[in-house]
C-alpha cells in the first residue's frame, strides 16, 4: 500500500491497526472510530449526531453496523453504533453495504426518526441540503408505515418556532435531538446556554428563562444542524439551496483569515457559512463572519464617482473625469507641500500594495500609514523588526500558527482579547486549553468571560502597566515564559509606551515565539505591502538604501523617496498645520483614529482630498473627489492573516462597475503620468510575487523604555480607562442586520466591586473629550483604579465621546 | 418441606419486630457485629469472601458483585466511591422499598463494609425521589449510625473514615440505569453515559465507582457474619444465595418472600396462599415488566438466572406480578408500554420514537382498530428497538410486547375481530365482583 508522506514529518509514527470493513482491509490509526475508518474505504455510514469535531454521543443510533468480530474473535451480538466504537486490530465490520442486519437496523432507526418529523421539506429551509432528507432517501424506506399503523399515527407537534436568541430560531417539531447544537455550545465556545429539556418524545432543545443563546458562535449550530430545526432570522424563508451558487471566500471581519462559503443568488448574497479549513478556522466562524455581509448593500453604497464642482457641491462624474480631476488636484497638492495616504483595515493585500506603490511612485512620498487607530513609532519598529515578512512558510521561517497554539505549553495574551478580537484564535486556544493542557495567561485588568472559558489565568495589570507585567514573566516562579511559550500581542499595545519593547526583550531573553494579532483583516497585508512610513513592500526598510534600490529596480523607477514618512498621527498633524496639502484616504473612519476631532479637522483643512470608499461617510462628503470602490464580495484578492498566511480568494459576485481600489489608483496614476504597471488584481499579485520579500538585513528595533511613573498614580485623580472593541458593536461593516445587532453585548462600564457599591448601577464617566453615562457592572477581580468600557458600543465611540485608552477619567454615580 | 424450611429469611427476618428500623433494635438482634468483624479483616479478604459467596447483583442484571468490586483500580490516585442504587422504579418491583423501611440499618452496615472493602471514603445512597418516607427513614438510620460511631472518622478505632450521603432522585425511571444515576448524582440531566469508560474506571466525578443494588449491599453483612460457604450453600449452582421474591397481583397473600434462588413459582404461589379464590394463573413476569412474561407452562421452572434465561426471559428483580384469566393481556401490556413511553429519557432514537409509536399501535389494537398486520408491525418495531437503543430501557420496553404476542397472539386477534376487548376489564379488579357487567 502506498502512503503519502506526512508534511515535513516531525511527528513520530502513528500506531495503526488493521480492520476489515465490508471485506476490505484497511489500516487506520489506533482509536479511529469505525464510522471514519469506513470513510477510508469509501463507505458512508449514515449519521446525525456524529460530528468529527465534537465528542462522540451515540444518541441518534443511525450509524449501526454489524461487528461479527471485535478483534478478539468474538462478535457483538447486537448492532453497534459506529460513531462511538473505536477500531481494534483484526476487527471485522459489516456496514449497510454488505450486511442485511446493519441495513435493517439503519432503516429501522430512520423510520423512527421520521415518525415525529413533520416531513415539511417543501417549506423547510434545509430542504435540498438536509442530511435527514438525503439519508432518508439513501437509507430509509420509501413509504412510512406510521400513518397506516393502528388507527393512523399521530405526530407530536409543537407551536412554531421559538427564539433561542434574537438571531437563532428553533422549530422543535423538526428537531431529531441529535444534540449537535448543545454539544457544540458546551464543547467548542463554552457557551452552554442551550440544553435538553423535557424527556421522551417531548424532549427538546431549550433555553433558561431570560438566558437566550447569546454566543458569538451561535450561528455554527444552524450550520451543523442535520435537519431544519435551527434557522436564522436573517436567512429563514429567503431561498432554496438548489437556487444558490456557492463560492469559497475568506472572512473580512478580523485577522483570523477564516475560510467561509458565500451563497448567492442572482447577484445577491443570501447567506454565508463556515468553510472547512483544518489549519485555520476548522469548521467554525463567528456570527460576525456569518451574518455581517449586508453592509455592502446598504442604501448609502457609492455607485459612481463624484467631483466637487465650482459651487462646492459634490456632483456625479464619469470615471475619466474623476481620474483627471483627482490627478490634477493631487499634482497641485504634491507641489504645494505633499500628499499623505491613509488607509483602513478593509483593504486586501493587493489593494494595500497599490496604495503603497501609488504613494511612493505617483506621489513621491513615504507619508502612508494603514493604522487607522491609535498607533506609535515603537509599534512600527516592532512590526518591522519582528513581524513583517514572517509566515508559516516565510523566509524567516515558521511563524506562530494556529497549530502552534495547540502545542504551546503556555500562551500569553497581551493587549488582546481573543473572544472579541479574533474569534478563531479564541476557539483554538480554548481547544488547546481543554485538550492539550495549554496554559493561557492574560495580561489585562480583569478576567473576561473569554479568559474563563479558556481556563486562563489573569495577570492583573492596569492600563499602562503592561511593560512591567510582560517583563515579570521572565523566570516567574508560577508562570514563567520559556522557549515553549507563545506570546500573542494585540494591536492595542501600541497605546502603551514601552510595551512592544518589553515584548521584544522578553522574546529575546526567553526564546518564546511571538505573533502580532491586529483586529482588521487587511492590516497584516498592509504591513507586508509597505503601507507604513518606514517600510516598503516585502519588509524593505525605507532607511536601507539597498532595499530602496531593490524596490525601485523592481518598480522600474530611478529612485524612491529616502526620507522616512509621517505616520498616521503625523499626517493628520501635518494636514492640520498646512504642511501637507493633499490626502488620499481609503477605508478610514475618523472615529477609529487616535484623535477623531483632529482627523476630521485635518480632512476639512486639507486643500485636496481623494476618497476611495464603499459607502458614503463624513470622509467622502468632505472629499474633493470620491471614488466608489468594490466591497470584498465584488473582488478577488488576498488577506494575510495574523499567522502571516496568505488567504487568497476569488470574486464572489461579478459586478463590472464595482472596481477595486487598485484599479482606481492605477487610473489616477496614469493621469499623473506615473504608470503603476497594473490594472487588475492578477497583475498586482504577479508584481508582488516578482518583488518578493526582502532578503537583506531586517530592521532592528530601538527599545523604548516605559515611563517610570506608576501609571496608577494618585487614585484621587480618577480611574484609568481600559477599552477594546467588542466583537459585535457599531462597526460600519455590521450595518444592515438588526437581528445580529440584537445579539451584541450591551455597552456597560465594568468597575470594581467597591466602585460599584459606592456608585450604584449607573455611572457617568468624564474624560478629556466628554462624558458618557452607562449601566455599571461589578467585576470581582477588576484591578483597583481601572474602569473598562467597550470602545464602540455607544454614542460615537469612546475616542470621540470620552478619552483615549489609558487616560484618566472621573466617575460619578447616576446621570451627571 | 414445610413453609419455614422453604423460606430463608435473612434480610427480612426482623421485619416483623417492633421498631425494627431503629438502631437499638437492630443491634439487639446482632446488627453491626459484621461491621466490627469486617474492620478486622484484610480488605481484599472481604472482596474475596463476596466473590466466593457467588453473590450476583440483585438489581436485575446479575453481575457477580465481588468481581465488580475487584475491577476498581486500586492504583488510581482518585477517590473511590460506592453508590447504592435505590432508585427502585421498575413496574412490579417492591423489594428495596420495604427493606429500607423495615431494616435500613442492614443497608447502612452493608454500605460501610462494602466501602471499606473497595477503599471508598464516601458512599452515596441514591433513593427514588417519590418515596419520601423511605428517604427520611434511611436518613434517620444514617444519623443514628453516625451517632453510634459506625460512620464518620476513625470508625471504631480502625483508622477507616466513611461518610454516607443520602441523595433523593428527582423522579425518573432512567436514573435506575447506573450511568444515568451518576449523571443525576452529579447534578446533571439524567441520561445514560457512553461506555467505555465504565464506572469502575471513571464513574462518579470521573473516579472509580462501584454501583450496587440495595439488596446486593444489604446481603454483604450476612456473608461476613456466616461466611461465603454458608451463602453459597443456598440457591443453585450458578445462582447462589437467597433473594427477596416480591409477589403481587392476583394471589391471595401478596408480599415479600425471601427464599433461595431456584425456588419455583409453584412453590411461591403455594406459600402465598394460591391464586385468588376461583381463578387460575394466566401470565406472570419473573422480574418486573422489562422481563419477558411467562405463562402457567412455566410454573415449575427454577427461579434463578439460568432457569429464566432458558425460558427466554430474565430473573430481573424477582418482581413477580401474577395475572389471572380475568386480565386482558393487551391492556396490561399497553399500560406497561405507556410507562416506558413516559419514562423514555429521549436520548436515543429507537426508545424515544419507538415507544411513542408502540403505544399508538397497541392502543388502537385494544380499541379493536387496525389489522392483524399491525401485530407483525409491532413485532418489527420491537425488533428495531431491541439491541438498537442506547441503554437497556428500550430493550425492556419491547419485552412485554414481543413475549405477549408470542403466548397470546389469539387474544390480540380477538380484539380486532371483537371490535374491542373481549374481556370484562372490571373483572380483574378486587372490586370486580360487584362491578362486572354480568354481576351488576
Amino acid at each position: 500500500m502506498t502512503t503519502t508522506p506526512e508534511k515535513a514529518g516531525t511527528q513520530g509514527a502513528v500506531e495503526t491497526v488493521s480492520v476489515t470493513i465490508d471485506g476490505v482491509q484497511v489500516d487506520v490509526p489506533k482509536d479511529t472510530l469505525v464510522i471514519r475508518a469506513a470513510e477510508q474505504i469509501g463507505v458512508q455510514i449514515p449519521r446525525f449526531c456524529d460530528h468529527p469535531l465534537l465528542a462522540p454521543a451515540g444518541a441518534c443510533r443511525q450509524c449501526l453496523v454489524e461487528v461479527p468480530d471485535a478483534g478478539n474473535g468474538r462478535g457483538f451480538p447486537k448492532p453497534q453504533a459506529s460513531c462511538t466504537l473505536p477500531v481494534a486490530d483484526g476487527m471485522v465490520v459489516n456496514t449497510q453495504a454488505t450486511s442485511e442486519s446493519a441495513d435493517k437496523a439503519q432503516q429501522g432507526v430512520m423510520e423512527f426518526l421520521l415518525i415525529n418529523h413533520p416531513l415539511d421539506c417543501p417549506v423547510c429551509d434545509k430542504g435540498g441540503e438536509c442530511p435527514l432528507q438525503n439519508q432518508a432517501m439513501s437509507n430509509g424506506r420509501g413509504e412510512s408505515r406510521f400513518v397506516g399503523s393502528g388507527s393512523g399515527g399521530v405526530k407530536r407537534t409543537f407551536p412554531k418556532p421559538i427564539n433561542l436568541s434574537p438571531q437563532v430560531l428553533l422549530d422543535r417539531e423538526r428537531c431529531i435531538v441529535c444534540q449537535r447544537c448543545t454539544r457544540f455550545a458546551e464543547e467548542i465556545p463554552g457557551d452552554p446556554f442551550i440544553a435538553l429539556v423535557e424527556r421522551g418524545a417531548q424532549q427538546q432543545i431549550g433555553i433558561a428563562e431570560n438566558a437566550p443563546f447569546l454566543s458569538y458562535f451561535a450561528g455554527n449550530t444552524i450550520q451543523i444542524c442535520p435537519v431544519g430545526a435551527l434557522t436564522s432570522e436573517s436567512y429563514r424563508f429567503r431561498s432554496r439551496p438548489f437556487d444558490l451558487v456557492s463560492t469559497p471566500a475568506v472572512a473580512e471581519h478580523d485577522a483570523c483569515g477564516s475560510a467561509i462559503r458565500v451563497d448567492h443568488r442572482r447577484g445577491k448574497v443570501m447567506r454565508r457559512l463556515a468553510g472547512n479549513d483544518p489549519e485555520v478556522n476548522e469548521e467554525w466562524i463567528t456570527d460576525k463572519d456569518r451574518f455581517a455581509f449586508t453592509y455592502a448593500t446598504e442604501p448609502d453604497r457609492l455607485t459612481y464617482p463624484q467631483v466637487r464642482d465650482a459651487g462646492g457641491a459634490l456632483r456625479p462624474a464619469s470615471w475619466p473625469e474623476a481620474f483627471s480631476v483627482a490627478a490634477r488636484g493631487l499634482a497641485d497638492a504634491r507641489a504645494a507641500g505633499g500628499v499623505g495616504v491613509l488607509t483602513g483595515g478593509r483593504l486586501t493585500g493587493e489593494d494595500a500594495y497599490a496604495y503603497s506603490k501609488f504613494a511612493r511612485v505617483a506621489l513621491g512620498t513615504n507619508d502612508i500609514d494603514f493604522r487607522a487607530r491609535p498607533h506609535s513609532a515603537e509599534e512600527a519598529d516592532f512590526l518591522a523588526a519582528h513581524v513583517v515578512a514572517t509566515g508559516p512558510d516565510g523566509p524567516a521561517g515558521g511563524s506562530v500558527t494556529y497549530g502552534d497554539l495547540e502545542s504551546a505549553a503556555t500562551v500569553v495574551l497581551v493587549g488582546f482579547e481573543p473572544e472579541d478580537e479574533a474569534g478563531a484564535i479564541f476557539l483554538r486556544l480554548r481547544k488547546a486549553a481543554l485538550h492539550s493542557g495549554t496554559r493561557v495567561l492574560s495580561i489585562a485588568p480583569f478576567t473576561t468571560r473569554g479568559l474563563s472559558k479558556m481556563h486562563g489565568t489573569l495577570i492583573p495589570t492596569a492600563p499602562g502597566d503592561e511593560p512591567g507585567a510582560i517583563s515579570s514573566l521572565l523566570g516567574h516562579a508560577e508562570h514563567g515564559v520559556d522557549a515553549t511559550s507563545v506570546i500573542l500581542v494585540g494591536e492595542r499595545l501600541a497605546t502603551v509606551p514601552g510595551a512592544f519593547s518589553a515584548v521584544a526583550d522578553l522574546v529575546a531573553k526567553s526564546g518564546a515565539r511571538v505573533a502580532w494579532v491586529p483586529r482588521r483583516a487587511g492590516d497584516r497585508g498592509a504591513l507586508e505591502t509597505g503601507c507604513l512610513p518606514t517600510l516598503l513592500p516585502g519588509g524593505r526598510p525605507v532607511a536601507d538604501a539597498q532595499a530602496r534600490v531593490d524596490a525601485a529596480t523592481a518598480w522600474g523607477v530611478d529612485s524612491l523617496p529616502e526620507k522616512a514618512g509621517r505616520d498616521g498621527d503625523a499626517i493628520v498633524a501635518a494636514l492640520g498645520a498646512g504642511e501637507l496639502a493633499g490626502l488620499v484616504i481609503g477605508g478610514v473612519d475618523p472615529a477609529d483614529t487616535a484623535d477623531p476631532a483632529a482627523t476630521t479637522a485635518a480632512i476639512e483643512r486639507a486643500r485636496f482630498v481623494v476618497a476611495l470608499d464603499v459607502r458614503a461617510s463624513d470622509v467622502t462628503r468632505a472629499a474633493d473627489v470620491v471614488f466608489p470602490v468594490a466591497p470584498v464580495v465584488d473582488k478577488a484578492g488576498t488577506y494575510v492573516n495574523w499567522e502571516g498566511r496568505p488567504r487568497p480568494f476569488e470574486a464572489v459576485l461579478g459586478a463590472p462597475s464595482s472596481l477595486p481600489d487598485l484599479r482606481v489608483l492605477a487610473g489616477i496614476a496614469e493621469e499623473l503620468g506615473a504608470t503603476l504597471g497594473f490594472r487588475t488584481v492578477a497583475e498586482v499579485w504577479s508584481q508582488m510575487e516578482d518583488i518578493g520579500p526582502w532578503d537583506g538585513a531586517r530592521a532592528t528595533m530601538t527599545p523604548v523604555s516605559a515611563p517610570t511613573k506608576d501609571p496608577l498614580g494618585d487614585p484621587a485623580e480618577g480611574l484609568l480607562l481600559s477599552t477594546w472593541k467588542q466583537l459585535l458593536d457599531q462597526g460600519t461593516m455590521q450595518a444592515g442586520d438588526k437581528h445580529l445587532a440584537a445579539t451584541a453585548r450591551p455597552a456597560v462600564a465594568k468597575v470594581g466591586r467597591t466602585v460599584y457599591d459606592a456608585l450604584g448601577p449607573t455611572v457617568t464617566l468624564t474624560g478629556e473629550r466628554g462624558s458618557v453615562t452607562l449601566p455599571a457592572e461589578p467585576v470581582d477581580d477588576m484591578v483597583d483604579g481601572v474602569v473598562w468600557v467597550p470602545s464602540n458600543s455607544s454614542g460615537l465611540g469612546l475616542l470621540t465621546d470620552l478619552a483615549p485608552p489609558g487616560a484618566r477619567l472621573t466617575i460619578s454615580g447616576g446621570d451627571a | 418441606m414445610s413453609d419455614v424450611d422453604t423460606l430463608t429469611p435473612v434480610l427480612t427476618k426482623d421485619w416483623g419486630t417492633d421498631r425494627s428500623w431503629t438502631l437499638p433494635v437492630y443491634e439487639s438482634r446482632g446488627g453491626y457485629a459484621s461491621l466490627k468483624k469486617a474492620l478486622t479483616m484484610a480488605q481484599d479478604d472481604i472482596i474475596a469472601a463476596v466473590k466466593d459467596s457467588g453473590l450476583r447483583g440483585r438489581g436485575g442484571a446479575g453481575f457477580p458483585t465481588g468481581m465488580k468490586w475487584s475491577f476498581i483500580p486500586q492504583d488510581n490516585p482518585k477517590p473511590k466511591y460506592l453508590v447504592v442504587n435505590a432508585d427502585e422504579s421498575e413496574p412490579g418491583t417492591c423489594k428495596d422499598t420495604p427493606l429500607m423501611m423495615a431494616s435500613p440499618h442492614v443497608l447502612v452496615e452493608g454500605v460501610i463494609i462494602s466501602s471499606f472493602a473497595i477503599r471508598a471514603n464516601t458512599a452515596f445512597i441514591y433513593i427514588r425521589g417519590e418515596i419520601l418516607h423511605v428517604i427520611r427513614r434511611v436518613q434517620a438510620a444514617v444519623a443514628e449510625a453516625y451517632a453510634a460511631g459506625h460512620l464518620g472518622t476513625n470508625i471504631h478505632g480502625s483508622g477507616y473514615d466513611l461518610d454516607i450521603v443520602v441523595h433523593a432522585g428527582a423522579g425518573a425511571y432512567i436514573c435506575g440505569e447506573e450511568t444515568a444515576l451518576l449523571e443525576g448524582l452529579e447534578g446533571r440531566r439524567g441520561q445514560p453515559r457512553l461506555r467505555p469508560p465504565f464506572p469502575a474506571v471513571a464513574g462518579l466525578y470521573a473516579s472509580p465507582t462501584v454501583i450496587n443494588n440495595v439488596e446486593s449491599i444489604a446481603s454483604v453483612p450476612s456473608i461476613i457474619e456466616h461466611g461465603a460457604e454458608w451463602f453459597a450453600s443456598m440457591g443453585t449452582e450458578k445462582s447462589k444465595g437467597y433473594g427477596i421474591f416480591s409477589l403481587s397481583g392476583h394471589v391471595t397473600r401478596p408480599g415479600q418472600y425471601e427464599a433461595p434462588l431456584g425456588i419455583t413459582l409453584r412453590e411461591l404461589i403455594g406459600l402465598s396462599g394460591g391464586m385468588r379464590e376461583g381463578h387460575q394463573l394466566k401470565f406472570w413476569t419473573p422480574g418486573g415488566s422489562s422481563t419477558p412474561l411467562l405463562t402457567d407452562e412455566h410454573l415449575d421452572l427454577p427461579l434463578d438466572f439460568e432457569g429464566m434465561a432458558g425460558a427466554g426471559t430474565m430473573l430481573g428483580t424477582r418482581a413477580i406480578q401474577l395475572f389471572d384469566e380475568t386480565t386482558c393481556v393487551v391492556r396490561a401490556v399497553l399500560r406497561w408500554t405507556e410507562f416506558y413511553k413516559h419514562e423514555s429519557c429521549g436520548k436515543c432514537t429507537p426508545c424515544r420514537e419507538g415507544t411513542w409509536w408502540l403505544v399508538q399501535t397497541l392502543a388502537a389494537i385494544e380499541r379493536g382498530e387496525g389489522s392483524e398486520a399491525d401485530l407483525d408491525l409491532l413485532l418489527d418495531q420491537c425488533e428495531n428497538i431491541l439491541g438498537r437503543s442506547f441503554c437497556a430501557l428500550g430493550d425492556g420496553a419491547t419485552s412485554p410486547i414481543s413475549s405477549s404476542i408470542q403466548y397470546f397472539r389469539d387474544e390480540y386477534v380477538a380484539h380486532l375481530t371483537h371490535g374491542g376487548c373481549p374481556l370484562d376489564p372490571a373483572a380483574s379488579t378486587v372490586w370486580g365482583s360487584s362491578l362486572t357487567r354480568s354481576g351488576a
